[in-house]
């Protein structure tokens, strides 16, 4: 897939499927969620318009080679930190894809369905292997924040494999995965060690 | 004179010792992930897992840190009443971290609580954390770098239970955390029991538990078997590598126990990412190194 993604191509995906994306990523973690949603609430603008890009939620390492940022290593971070803001993030920016790992909650699916984009994961820790994807990073805004929390404005090619987790119609993989775990917790585990729920 | 070219050859190690670390997984590690992968016939575990290793293989072909988390830096450090640095080791190991983070380069990590600040070289107050033990009657300085990233510490806690409730609700408090936890530790992780003594005693048991290779039992044999409970139980979840699915939830659970006080009963669980990252070596009082997880270190070093 390509960026800037539109809403029929987000659409067309369903969890489960695995896909690799070409073209621009955008770093951003807890303090840039922050900072973005506060800039745009207040009616200002970002530093890079995000509608159709992707969003991943990394730090990465890099590395300054004469006067040029490299990216070194950019594996994803937990996304469910983010949670608690990805749904006006989704809703203000416009940002169609949103990569991470660790799965994201109920309001993140709203505003998947809502607004048209997904969730996708990316190996976590697989971090040398996911800057064999970027080629090179085109901007970073926001430095200040320390170079974990900035946005790094990133071009990939052929990123992935990502996962899709959470489409564009309700489904979110990890829950399915959840409930059958929590039975097992409870019908199989809490017996053997003999507690109850 | 002797003194102060120990000095730099202390903190040249310790760069290569957070080098080792940062990079190269130890060998029990990088077996358990490889058995792992073998064990699993869950095609998406099975792809998580692949993906994994070939990511080690990559890191070690490049020389990259193995994850973009590069960790909050703690050192775990023995020394010898009789070795010769004593006193000035805190501040090597805070400069070996401000070389290593530019060298290798590592992502700086540490932040301010309150100002939210980051210095940029992975020091601050109290950090790189030191975790201190003075040898009798010897002459050796032994240091662990043990780099453990954020995302494994999220899931992490500690409680002090009711002695009656006792050992059977200590297992549900790690069985709990682990569901709880999910896919957010980026399992297959190694997970770490504390039980007995004070809650920030049980908590440091749990967390130094980590530093035991995979698949090394508890010399103690009740203990022993209670780990080897304790990992049937996590692996028969289904969680999997990355809360895919699959039978890997966890590559080992290590417990350690120290005696309580008659009225509580503290239990702390810690998890490790499954880049188990942590390196060890042993200088002499001459300033030569054995470099012990990591042996091919020696070879480099000069």
């Amino acid at each position: 897939m390509k960026t800037p993604l539109s809403e029929g191509d987000v659409r067309k995906l369903n969890v489960g499927d695995v896909v690799y994306l070409s073209g621009i990523v955008v770093t951003a973690r807890d303090a840039a969620h922050s900072r973005a949603l506060s800039i745009l609430k207040s009616g200002g603008s970002l530093p890079i318009d995000l509608k159709g890009l992707a969003i991943y939620h990394c730090g990465p390492v890099v590395d300054k080679k004469d006067d040029k940022w490299v990216i070194v290593a950019a594996g994803p971070t937990t996304s469910t930190r983010m949670d608690l803001l990805e749904y006006e993030f989704i809703e203000k920016t416009g940002a169609r894809m949103i990569i991470g790992k660790g799965g994201m909650g109920s309001r993140t699916v709203e505003a998947c369905k809502n607004f048209g984009a997904v969730y996708t994961i990316f190996t976590g820790g697989a971090a040398v292997l996911a800057a064999k994807g970027m080629k090179r990073v085109l901007d970073v805004h926001w430095l200040d924040l320390g170079i974990p929390e900035a946005l790094w404005v990133i071009e990939v090619e052929n990123f992935g494999p990502l996962m899709v987790t959470i489409d564009s119609h309700g489904n979110n993989f990890y829950d399915s995965i959840s409930r059958e775990v929590y039975r097992r917790l409870r019908e199989e585990i809490y017996p053997k060690i003999g507690v109850q729920g | 004179m002797l003194d102060v070219s120990l000095d730099k050859r202390i903190e040249d190690a310790i760069v290569m010792l957070l080098k080792a670390a940062s990079i190269y997984l130890p060998q029990d590690v990088k077996n358990a992930l490889i058995k792992a992968r073998d064990l699993e016939d869950n095609p998406l575990a099975k792809a998580q897992l692949d993906a994994i290793i070939k990511n080690c293989e990559l890191a070690e072909a490049e020389g990259k840190p193995i994850c973009q988390d590069t960790g909050l830096i703690s050192f775990y450090v023995s020394v010898g009443d009789e070795f010769p640095v004593k006193g000035a080791l805190a501040d090597i190991l805070r400069r070996a971290t401000i070389r290593a983070t530019r060298e290798i380069p590592l992502r700086p990590n540490s932040v301010d609580v309150l100002s939210g600040k980051n210095p940029g070289d992975n020091t601050g107050r109290y950090v790189p954390h030191i975790d201190w033990e003075l040898i009798p009657n010897n002459s050796e300085l032994k240091v662990t770098a043990f780099p453990k990233g954020g995302g494994s510490e999220g899931p992490c806690l500690a409680k002090v239970i009711l002695p009656t409730e006792g050992l059977k609700y200590a297992k549900k408090m790690v069985l709990d955390a682990v569901v709880e936890a999910g896919p957010k530790p980026c399992p297959p992780t190694v997970i770490g029991v504390g039980l007995g003594g004070t809650m920030d005693f049980a908590v440091k048991l749990a967390k130094k538990a980590l530093l035991r290779p995979i698949g090394v039992r508890s010399d103690v044999e009740d203990i022993a078997k209670l780990e080897v409970e304790l990992l049937e139980l996590v692996n028969s979840l289904g969680i999997g590598p990355h809360g895919v699915g699959g039978r890997t939830t966890a590559l080992d659970v290590h417990v350690d126990c120290a005696h309580r006080h008659p009225a509580s009963y503290a239990v702390a669980v810690v998890f490790n990412c499954w880049a188990v990252r942590r390196s060890t070596m042993i200088m002499d009082s001459k300033g030569n190194v054995d470099f012990i997880t990591h042996k091919f270190m020696n070879e480099l070093w000069r």
